[in-house]
C-alpha cells in the first residue's frame, strides 16, 4: 500500500477504525450503557467525513490499483450515505432507547454497513464491488433481526438474508461468466473487451445477472419480493435506514457498474435497466394501493421510487446521471421527514403502523401534519415541491435518451401512485374521529420531519446548490 | 414599476405566509383577524392589478411587464402578460375577494382556510402570466392542492369521493402535457413560450404501429396538452368530477372553480393549442368542436333533470365552456373574442349563481329544489338578483353572456355551420333549464313550514352581489371595454395561427 492509496481510502480507514474501537469500547464498558453515547458519536463522526469528503474532496484518485476509485461521484454518493445514514440514527435513538434495542452493535453495524456502502461506490473492480456489497449486506441482515424477540423482526432478518445470499449467488454468477469472458475483474478492463468490438454473449449474460444481483439491493422488480416484509418486520429505525442511505449506495454502484464497465453503448443495457424500471414503477404504484400498514406502503413507495431513479439511468447519458443523483437526493431528504413522523407514531407508547390511526391527525397536530401533508405531496410529485423536480429531471433524461414510452409510463403511473400518498393526507385531514394518537415525539425527529418539509417547499429556489455537485459528479462518470 | 406583475402573483402567498406564522389559530378574535388579513389581502391583489389594466398597451402585442430570471435545472422564472391573459389575471383578482366575503360565515378551521384560498390564488394568477412551459406546469398543477383540500376538509357530506376524483381525474389529464412539455424541452432545447411561438413542430405524418397519424408530431404534443384541458375544463366525456366537486365544495369553492379555475383550461386553449400546435388544431380541433356541441346538448339536457340547484348550475357550467372551447377553436377573430368574453361573463355569473344556491343553503341547509318554493314572498331582494343572473346565465341581450354567445356562434358558423346551429339549441335548452329551476325555487305559493322564517339577503351578501351585478351589466351593453383589450392580440393569434397552416395542407397530410 503506498501512501497514495492511503490517502485515497482514509475516510473509510477511519471509519472501519472508529467502528472496530468502538466494538472494543463498548466491550470493555458494560456494553449497552455506553449505546446511547456511541451512537451520537457516531453521528458525529458520520456528519463531519461527510463534511470533509464533501467539502476536500477533488479530483480523480485510483487506489489500489484500480479497484478502488475516488471521484466526484463516488463523493456525491458517498455524502449522501453518511448523511442519510447519521439523520436516521439521530432520530431512532429515542425509540430504540425505549423498546430496549438500543444495543451497543447497532451503531456499529450501521457504520460498518456504511464502511460497506463507500467501498461498493468507489469500486472499480467486480473484487471490490462484491466486498463492499457483502460487508454492507451482512451488517444489514443483523439490523433487521435486531428485535430478537419478535417473530416478524426475525423472520424479516432470515428472509432477508436468504433472498439477499441468492441475489449475490446470482451477482457472483454473473461476475464469473463477466470475468471469464472478458478475461479480467477490472471494469476498466472490461470496458476495453466491450469497446473492441462485438459483444460476447456470455459477457451480455455476465451483464444481465450482474443486474440482476443489484436490481435485489434497489429492490427494483422483479426482484422485490423482500422488500415489503422486510420494511414491515424490521424495527422502525431501521427500515428508514433500508429506504435511504443502501438505496443510494446500489444505484450509485449500478451506475458505475453500468458506465465504468459497459460504457457508453446504452443499447446494451438500457433497454434491461429499462425494463426494471417500467416493471418497478407500475408494480410499486398499484400494490401499494391495498395496503394499510404504513411501513409496507412505504416499501411499495420506495419501489416506485427506484424505478424512477433507474428511469434517469435509463437514457444511459450524463444528464440521466445528474437527474438520478438529483433523485437519489430528494428522495433521502423526503423519506427521513416521512420517517422521522412514523417513528413518532405511537399509542399508549406502544408503536402504531396502520394508517387509519392518523385519523383527523391534523386537528390535533397540525404543524406535524402540514409537515407530512407537504412531504406526501411531494413524494406524490406535485409541484411545487421538490418532489416534483426530481421526476421531472429523470422524465427528462428518458424523453431525451428516447425512452418516451417509459418516460409515458412513468406518469402514468405516478397518477396511481398519488392515490395511496393524497389517501394518507384524506386520513389526517378529512378523516373520522378515532382514538388519538400520541402526542409525545422527541425534538430530533420533530426537527427531522419539519426540516425535511421545509427543504421540500424551499428547495425549488436552487436546489440547495445540489445541481451542481450532482453534475460534476455525473461528468465524473460518464467520459 | 419592474416587478409589478410579481407583486401581484406573490402578495396573497405572503399574506398567507403571514397568517401561516404570526397568526395563533383558535379563538374568535384570532379568526375575525384572519378573515380580515385575508380580505385585505385579496383586495390589495386587485387594487394592484389595476395598475397592471392602466399600464397595460392593448395596441401592443407582445408580451407585457415581463420578468426574467434563471432558475434551477435550465428553467426560468418568466412571467408577462399581453392581450389574451390580462383579463383572466383580472378576473382573478376581480373574484377573489368577493370569495373570501362570501366565506365571511366559515366556522371551522378559518385560519387554514383562507391560507388555502390565498395559495389558490397565487396558483391560479401565476399560470395567467407564466411565460415558462415547466413554470406553467407547476402553478397549474400546483393548484390541485389547495383545491383538494377546499373540498375535503370544508366540503359536504360526499367530499371525500369528490375530493379524491377531482384530484385522480385533473392529475391524470396533466401528466400527459406534462410528457409534452418535457418532449417540446427536449426537441427545441427551450420551454420559454414567446419562443416557441416562432419555433413550428414538425407536421410529417408519423406512422405508429401501423397507424398513420395526419399531423404527426403536432398532433401528439396538442393531444397532451388538450387531454389535460379537457378534463380541466371540463369536456364531455370527461365531465363528471365537475359535478361531484361542485355540489361538495363549500360556497366559496364552487365559486372559486366555476370562475377561476375552469378558465385556467380555456386559456391554455389560447395559449399552446392554437398558437404552437397549428397543424395539430387543425388536424383535431374539428373532433374536439363535436365533442364541444356534444357536451352543450347532453349536460343541457342532464341539467333538466337534477333535482340539486348547485348540480344544474355545475352542468351548465359545462355546457357553457364547451361554448367557450367551440369558439377558441373556431379560429376566428369573433369566436375567440367571444370566447374570452364567455369566459370573463361567466366567471361572475356563475359565481353568482353559485353564491345564490349558498345563500340559501346557508339559511336552510338544503339544496334540494324540490324543499323550496315561493321564495319570492319572503326575500324579494334574492329573487330579483337570481333572476337577474338567470337571466344572465341564459344569455338574454344586455348581459356580457349574451354578447359570447352570440360572438362564439358567428365565429363557428363561419367554419363549421353544423356544429354552430346544433350548439344554438344549447342555447334553448339553457333557457329551459335555467327558468324552469328559478320557477321552482321562487316562485309559487310558500308552502315549505320551513321556509316562513326565512330571511332576504342581508347587507354583506348585497355587496358581494353588487360588482357581480354592475360587471355583467357593464360588459353587456358596453363589451368594447372587453374587445378593445383583447383586440389586437386576437387579431395576432389569429392572423398568425392562419399563416401557420401551410396552403396545400390536406394534401401534405394524405401524401407522405
Amino acid at each position: 500500500m503506498t501512501a497514495s492509496d492511503f490517502s485515497t481510502v482514509l475516510p473509510e480507514f477511519l471509519l472501519s477504525i472508529f467502528a472496530m474501537a468502538a466494538l472494543l469500547v463498548g466491550v470493555w464498558f458494560g456494553k449497552d450503557k455506553l449505546a446511547s453515547t456511541l451512537l451520537w458519536a457516531t453521528c458525529a463522526v458520520m456528519l463531519v467525513l461527510a463534511a470533509w469528503i464533501g467539502l476536500g474532496g477533488s479530483g480523480t484518485h485510483q487506489a489500489f490499483g484500480g479497484l478502488f476509485i475516488d471521484d466526484a461521484f463516488a463523493r456525491f454518493a458517498k455524502v449522501l450515505v453518511l448523511i442519510a445514514a447519521a439523520l436516521i440514527l439521530a432520530m431512532s435513538a429515542d425509540y430504540m432507547e425505549r423498546r430496549g434495542l438500543l444495543r451497543f452493535e447497532f451503531p456499529i453495524l450501521i457504520t460498518l454497513s456504511v464502511v460497506g456502502m463507500m467501498m461498493m461506490v468507489s469500486a472499480g473492480n467486480l473484487m471490490s464491488l462484491y466486498m463492499g456489497l457483502e460487508l454492507q449486506s451482512l451488517a444489514l441482515y443483523i439490523v433487521a433481526a435486531l428485535r430478537r424477540d419478535s417473530e416478524k423482526s426475525s423472520e424479516a432478518g432470515l428472509k432477508y438474508f436468504v433472498l439477499g445470499a441468492l441475489s449475490s449467488g446470482i451477482l457472483l454468477y454473473g461476475a464469473s461468466l463477466t470475468y471469464g469472458f472478458a478475461g479480467t475483474t477490472q471494469f476498466a478492463g472490461i470496458i476495453e473487451v466491450v469497446k473492441a468490438g462485438q459483444l460476447p454473449m456470455g459477457l451480455l449474460f455476465g451483464m444481465v445477472f450482474l443486474i440482476a444481483g443489484l436490481a435485489f439491493k434497489v429492490s427494483a422488480v422483479p426482484f422485490h419480493m423482500w422488500t415489503p416484509d422486510v420494511y414491515e418486520g424490521s424495527p422502525t429505525p431501521v427500515t428508514a435506514f433500508f429506504s435511504t442511505a443502501p438505496k443510494v449506495a446500489a444505484m450509485a454502484l449500478i451506475a458505475r457498474l453500468m458506465f465504468d464497465a459497459f460504457g457508453q453503448v446504452p443499447g446494451e443495457w438500457g433497454q434491461v435497466i429499462g425494463l426494471l424500471a417500467g416493471l418497478s414503477m407500475i408494480w410499486g404504484s398499484f400494490a401499494a394501493i391495498s395496503q394499510r400498514n404504513i411501513k409496507r406502503l412505504m416499501a411499495y413507495s420506495s419501489i416506485t421510487h427506484m424505478g424512477f431513479a433507474l428511469l434517469g439511468l435509463t437514457a444511459g447519458t450524463v444528464f440521466g446521471v445528474q437527474a438520478m443523483l438529483t433523485y437519489m437526493a430528494i428522495y433521502v431528504t423526503m423519506n427521513v421527514g416521512v420517517f422521522a413522523f412514523i417513528l413518532s407514531m405511537e399509542r399508549d407508547g406502544q408503536p402504531v403502523t396502520d394508517i387509519k390511526s392518523l385519523n383527523l391527525y391534523a386537528s390535533r397536530e397540525p404543524t406535524k401534519a402540514l409537515a407530512m401533508m407537504i412531504l406526501l405531496f411531494s413524494l406524490a410529485g406535485v409541484p411545487p415541491m421538490l418532489g416534483f423536480f426530481a421526476k421531472y429531471a429523470v422524465l427528462t433524461a428518458a424523453i431525451q435518451g428516447g425512452y418516451i414510452w417509459l418516460a409515458l409510463l412513468g406518469v402514468l403511473t405516478s397518477v396511481v401512485a398519488a392515490f395511496y400518498y393524497i389517501r394518507i393526507i384524506y386520513f389526517m385531514y378529512f378523516g373520522k374521529e378515532v382514538e388519538p394518537l400520541d402526542h409525545r415525539m422527541p425534538a430530533v425527529q420533530w426537527g427531522l420531519l419539519v426540516a425535511s418539509a421545509l427543504v421540500t417547499v424551499f428547495g425549488v429556489f436552487n436546489l440547495f446548490g445540489i445541481e451542481g455537485a450532482a453534475q460534476a459528479a455525473a461528468a465524473a462518470l460518464v467520459n | 414599476m419592474q416587478h409589478l406583475l410579481s407583486i401581484v402573483i406573490f402578495i396573497p402567498a405572503v399574506a398567507a405566509l403571514i397568517l401561516a406564522l404570526v397568526q395563533r389559530g383558535g379563538n374568535e378574535a384570532a379568526d375575525r383577524n384572519a378573515k380580515w388579513l385575508a380580505l385585505t389581502a385579496t383586495a390589495v391583489t386587485f387594487l394592484v392589478s389595476l395598475f397592471l389594466l392602466a399600464g397595460f398597451e392593448p395596441a401592443n402585442t407582445d408580451y407585457q411587464f415581463v420578468e426574467h430570471y434563471q432558475w434551477i435545472m435550465g428553467l426560468q422564472y418568466r412571467v408577462g402578460i399581453d392581450g389574451l391573459s390580462i383579463l383572466f389575471v383580472l378576473l382573478t383578482t376581480f373574484m377573489m375577494p368577493l370569495v373570501i366575503l362570501a366565506s365571511w360565515d366559515v366556522k371551522k378551521r378559518v385560519k387554514e382556510y383562507m391560507i388555502a384560498f390565498l395559495l389558490l390564488e397565487t396558483l391560479m394568477i401565476g399560470t395567467f402570466v407564466t411565460l415558462d412551459l415547466v413554470l406553467f406546469y407547476l402553478f397549474y398543477e400546483a393548484c390541485l392542492i389547495p383545491m383538494f383540500l377546499i373540498i375535503g376538509i370544508w366540503g359536504g357530506k360526499q367530499r371525500v369521493y369528490a375530493a379524491f376524483k377531482f384530484f385522480l381525474y385533473t392529475f391524470f389529464g396533466s401528466v400527459f402535457m406534462l410528457v409534452a412539455i418535457i418532449y417540446i424541452y427536449y426537441h427545441t432545447g427551450t420551454t420559454d413560450m414567446p419562443n416557441l411561438l416562432s419555433d413550428k413542430f414538425p407536421y410529417t405524418p408519423l406512422h405508429v404501429l401501423g397507424v398513420t397519424i395526419p399531423g404527426g408530431v403536432q398532433t401528439l404534443l396538442w393531444l397532451g396538452f388538450f387531454i389535460s384541458f379537457a378534463v380541466k375544463m371540463p369536456l364531455w366525456p370527461v365531465h363528471t368530477w365537475l359535478p361531484a366537486a361542485h355540489v361538495q365544495a363549500p360556497t366559496a369553492g364552487s365559486i372559486v372553480l366555476a370562475a377561476v379555475l375552469l378558465k385556467l383550461a380555456d386559456y391554455g386553449f389560447l395559449r399552446f393549442s392554437l398558437p404552437m400546435f397549428p397543424v395539430g388544431n387543425m388536424v383535431v380541433g374539428p373532433w374536439a368542436m363535436w365533442l364541444a356541441v356534444i357536451a352543450i346538448i347532453y349536460t343541457s339536457l342532464v341539467a333538466l333533470v337534477q333535482d340539486d340547484m348547485k348540480k344544474v348550475i355545475a352542468y351548465s357550467s359545462v355546457a357553457h365552456m364547451a361554448f367557450v372551447l367551440l369558439g377558441i377553436f373556431s379560429g376566428t377573430q369573433q369566436g375567440i373574442e367571444g370566447g374570452i368574453m364567455m369566459v370573463v361573463a361567466h366567471g361572475f355569473v356563475s359565481g353568482a349563481l353559485f353564491l345564490c344556491v349558498g345563500v340559501i343553503y346557508d339559511r336552510m341547509h338544503t339544496r334540494e329544489i324540490a324543499a323550496f318554493g315561493g321564495l319570492a314572498k319572503r326575500m324579494p331582494a334574492y329573487a330579483l338578483i337570481f333572476m337577474f343572473f338567470t337571466m344572465a346565465n341564459v344569455g338574454l341581450p344586455g348581459t356580457a353572456n349574451f354578447v359570447g354567445e352570440f360572438l362564439i356562434l358567428v365565429g363557428t358558423f363561419q367554419v363549421n355551420t353544423w356544429a354552430a346551429m346544433l350548439a344554438t339549441t344549447g342555447v334553448i335548452l339553457s333557457a329551459a333549464y335555467a327558468l324552469w329551476l328559478y320557477r321552482r325555487v321562487v316562485f309559487g305559493d310558500l308552502i315549505k313550514e320551513s321556509l316562513r322564517s326565512i330571511t332576504d339577503l342581508s347587507t354583506r351578501e348585497k355587496w358581494i352581489f353588487a360588482p357581480m351585478v354592475a360587471m355583467t351589466l357593464i360588459l353587456g351593453i358596453y363589451p368594447d371595454l372587453v374587445t378593445n383589450i383583447i383586440g389586437p392580440s386576437v387579431t395576432n393569434l389569429v392572423e398568425n395561427y392562419h399563416e401557420a397552416l401551410p396552403d396545400n395542407l390536406l394534401s401534405d397530410l394524405v401524401e407522405h
